[in-house]
C-alpha cells in the first residue's frame, strides 16, 4: 500500500489519472488510518466505509474508461462536519435532539464536491449545533487535538480539523459562524478557509446564526484548499443569501512574489492576553510576507473590543429563532406529553445540551419585549461600526494579518465552568464574521509545548483568491504546513 | 445586571424550554455575568448609526415563483417521531378536543 501522507492534491490528481494508484487504494488508506487513529482522536461521529469504497470503485472505472472529461476531484476522499446534510448519512449536529436523523437531501456545498467526484468518508464531530470553541459541547464526545490528546482540537469544527491534522482525511468541510473553521485550523496546524458571507451556499446546513454562518474547508495547504473552494463557491438558487459573483478558477502557479500587495497589521489584535509565543510567531510570519515583497502597514480596527459582546447577542438571538424548529413534531427527539406545549418544552429541555440552552436563553432574552432595542438593536448598530472599521482599512490595504486565537490549544475542561471565559477566546475570529469578510488561517510555527500557532489573513469581500495567493507564497517559502503530529 | 429567578422562568417559557431547578439557578448566574459583559455596548453612542441587518445584500434577490418537485410525503415524514396517515401527529391543541 502506498503512503499518501505527504501527497498534495495535485499529486493525488496526477497519480489517479496516470493510474499509479487507484481511488480504492487511496480511500482504503484513509479508512485504515481512521481505524488505527480515531479511537484516540475521536474526530468522527459516523463513518460510511462501504459507500466510500463503492464510490471509489466507480471512480476507478471512470479513470479506466479513457474518458477525457473527468471531474476535477474524482476519487478524492473528504470528511464532512456533521452539520451539513448528506443524503443517506446521519446528521446529528452533535446534538441528542437529532440522534438518528437521516436528511432527505444533500447540502449544496457537499453536492458540488460530490459532482466534482469526491468521496465522503464520514461525518465529523462538532460542538452541538456548532456552538462552541472546543468540541466539548458535542453531546457525543470531545475530540482530541492530535498534537496533544489532553487538549482540545478547537471548535466548533474540531472533528474536521483533527481529521485533516491526523491525516485521517486529506480534506474536510467545516462551518465558520464565529471562527469555527479558523480557530480549530490554528489549534491543529492545518489550513482553513472561512469564505465571504454569501460566497458558498448554506442550503442543507443546519442553521445556527444565519447572518454569520459560512461553509468553509480544511486542507493541508492553501493550494489544496483553494481547489475545493473554487468548486463549492457560487450562486445557488436554493440559498437566497448566496450571491451571483464570478468564481475565479484559482491558479497559484507562480504566485510566489507578493510585490505590490499591501498587508495591514491591526494593533488591536496584539494586546494583553495574547500568549507571547503566538505574538512572536505571527510577527515572524509578517516579516516573511514582507520579505516576499508585501508592504506591511500598521492599521487600526478600533471597535475590535466590541466584537465579543456584539457576537454573543446577535448569534444567540438568531440561534433562538433558528432552533425553534426543533419542536418534537417533524423530526428529532420527542418526549411524550398529553399537553402540546409541555411536549415541546420537555422535548427541547431533554434534547438540547447545556450550551445550546444557554444560547437560546440568551438570545430569547435579547429579543424579548422591552429589551430588543437595548440588546439586539444596539448590537446590530455596533456591528455596522465593526464592518466600517474593515471597509475603512481596506481603502489602504488588500488584507489584514492577525493571530487566529490568543493562545494555542487549551486543556480539555479548562473553560467548561466559565462560558464567558470561553467566549472571550473568540475575540480575534468574530470580527471577520460580523463584517462578512473572508479569512484564511494557516500554521506559522509552534509554541514551547510543540503546539501549532495559527495566523489569519482577512481580505476584502469576495477576494479569497488574493488570500490564497498570499498564503501559497508563504507556504512555498516555509514548511510549517507540512509538519504532522505523531499520532 | 442580575436576573431574577422569575425572569429566568419567563425567558424559558418564551423559549419553550423545560429547565430543572438546578439549571435555572446556573443560567441565572451565567446569563447575569454575560449580560454584565455585553452591557459595555450601551456606552457607545450609536444615534447616527444604521443597524447592520445583512453584511452584503442590499436587497434580497427574488427568483421566479415556479412550481418544482419537492420532497415526497414519505421523505418529508420519515424522520418524524409520530406519523399517522402521512401526517405529523401531535397532542390535542384545542381544549376538549377528542382523539
Amino acid at each position: 500500500m502506498s503512503n499518501f501522507l505527504e501527497t498534495s492534491l495535485a499529486e493525488l490528481q496526477t497519480g489517479l489519472r496516470n493510474r499509479d494508484f487507484s481511488s480504492r487504494e487511496l480511500t482504503e488508506f484513509f479508512l485504515n488510518r481512521i481505524d488505527e487513529k480515531d479511537g484516540e482522536i475521536k474526530a468522527f461521529l459516523s463513518l460510511a466505509p462501504k459507500k466510500a469504497l463503492k464510490k471509489a470503485e466507480e471512480a476507478d472505472k471512470r479513470f479506466a474508461s479513457g474518458d477525457e472529461n473527468l471531474p476535477p476531484l474524482l476519487g478524492i476522499p473528504l470528511a464532512v462536519k456533521d452539520v451539513l446534510a448528506v443524503e443517506g448519512l446521519p446528521a446529528t449536529a452533535g446534538s441528542k435532539i437529532l440522534e438518528g436523523f437521516m436528511p432527505p437531501y444533500t447540502s449544496t456545498a457537499v453536492s458540488k464536491l460530490l459532482d466534482a467526484g469526491m468521496i465522503v468518508l464520514g461525518k465529523t464531530n462538532t460542538d452541538e449545533f456548532a456552538m462552541g470553541s472546543s468540541t466539548e459541547n458535542s453531546a457525543y464526545f470531545t475530540s482530541r487535538n492530535p498534537w496533544d490528546t489532553s487538549r482540545v482540537p478547537g471548535g466548533s469544527s474540531g472533528g474536521s480539523a483533527a481529521s485533516v491534522a491526523s491525516q485521517m482525511a486529506p480534506f474536510a468541510l467545516g462551518t465558520d459562524t464565529g471562527g469555527s473553521v479558523r480557530q480549530p485550523a490554528a489549534f491543529c496546524g492545518v489550513t482553513g478557509l472561512k469564505p465571504t458571507y454569501g460566497r458558498v451556499s448554506r442550503y442543507g446546513l443546519i442553521a445556527y446564526g444565519s447572518s454569520l454562518d459560512s461553509v468553509g474547508v480544511f486542507g493541508r495547504s492553501a493550494a489544496d484548499s483553494a481547489a475545493l473552494f473554487s468548486v463549492m463557491a457560487g450562486k445557488d438558487p436554493l440559498d437566497a443569501t448566496s450571491l451571483d459573483m464570478p468564481v475565479p478558477e484559482i491558479n497559484l502557479n507562480g504566485s510566489t512574489n507578493l510585490k505590490g500587495m499591501k498587508i495591514g497589521v491591526p494593533k488591536e489584535y496584539f494586546v494583553e492576553g495574547i500568549q507571547a509565543a503566538v505574538e512572536e510567531k505571527v510577527r515572524e510570519a509578517i516579516k516573511q510576507f514582507e520579505s516576499l515583497g508585501a508592504e506591511i502597514i500598521d492599521v487600526q480596527l478600533p471597535h475590535t473590543q466590541y466584537a465579543v459582546p456584539v457576537y454573543y447577542l446577535i448569534a444567540p438571538a438568531e440561534a433562538s429563532a433558528n432552533l425553534a424548529r426543533f419542536d418534537g413534531v417533524r423530526y428529532g427527539l420527542r418526549v411524550e406529553n398529553d399537553d402540546v406545549i409541555e411536549m415541546v418544552k420537555e422535548s427541547r429541555g431533554a434534547g438540547f445540551g447545556e450550551e445550546v440552552k444557554r444560547r437560546i436563553m440568551l438570545g430569547t432574552y435579547a429579543l424579548s419585549s422591552g429589551y430588543y432595542d437595548a440588546y439586539y438593536g444596539q448590537a446590530q448598530k455596533v456591528r455596522t461600526l465593526i464592518q466600517n472599521d474593515f471597509l475603512e482599512v481596506y481603502k489602504t490595504v488588500d488584507m489584514i494579518a492577525a493571530p487566529v486565537a490568543p493562545t494555542t490549544a487549551f486543556k480539555i475542561g479548562m473553560h467548561t465552568d466559565d462560558p464567558l471565559a470561553m467566549y472571550l477566546e473568540d475575540v480575534y475570529t468574530l470580527p471577520a464574521n460580523l463584517a462578512g469578510v473572508p479569512g484564511l488561517a494557516f500554521p506559522v510555527g509552534f509554541d514551547q509545548k510543540n503546539l501549532p500557532i495559527g495566523m489569519q489573513l482577512m481580505g476584502r469581500h469576495f477576494e479569497e483568491e488574493k488570500l490564497f495567493h498570499a498564503v501559497h507564497a508563504y507556504q512555498n517559502d516555509t514548511n510549517w504546513h507540512t509538519k504532522s503530529p505523531k499520532v | 445586571m442580575l436576573l431574577s429567578k422569575e425572569e429566568v422562568e419567563h425567558i424559558a417559557m418564551l423559549a419553550r424550554l423545560n429547565l430543572s431547578e438546578e439549571e435555572k439557578e446556573r443560567y441565572r448566574e451565567q446569563l447575569s455575568s454575560i449580560l454584565g459583559h455585553v452591557a459595555q455596548l450601551q456606552a457607545l453612542n450609536t444615534d447616527d448609526v444604521e443597524p447592520l441587518v445583512s453584511v452584503l445584500a442590499k436587497e434580497m434577490p427574488l427568483r421566479e415563483d415556479l412550481p418544482s418537485p419537492g420532497l415526497s410525503l414519505k421523505e418529508a415524514t420519515e424522520n418524524a417521531p409520530d406519523v399517522k396517515a402521512d401526517q405529523f401527529k401531535v397532542p390535542p391543541i384545542l381544549d376538549g378536543a377528542d382523539e
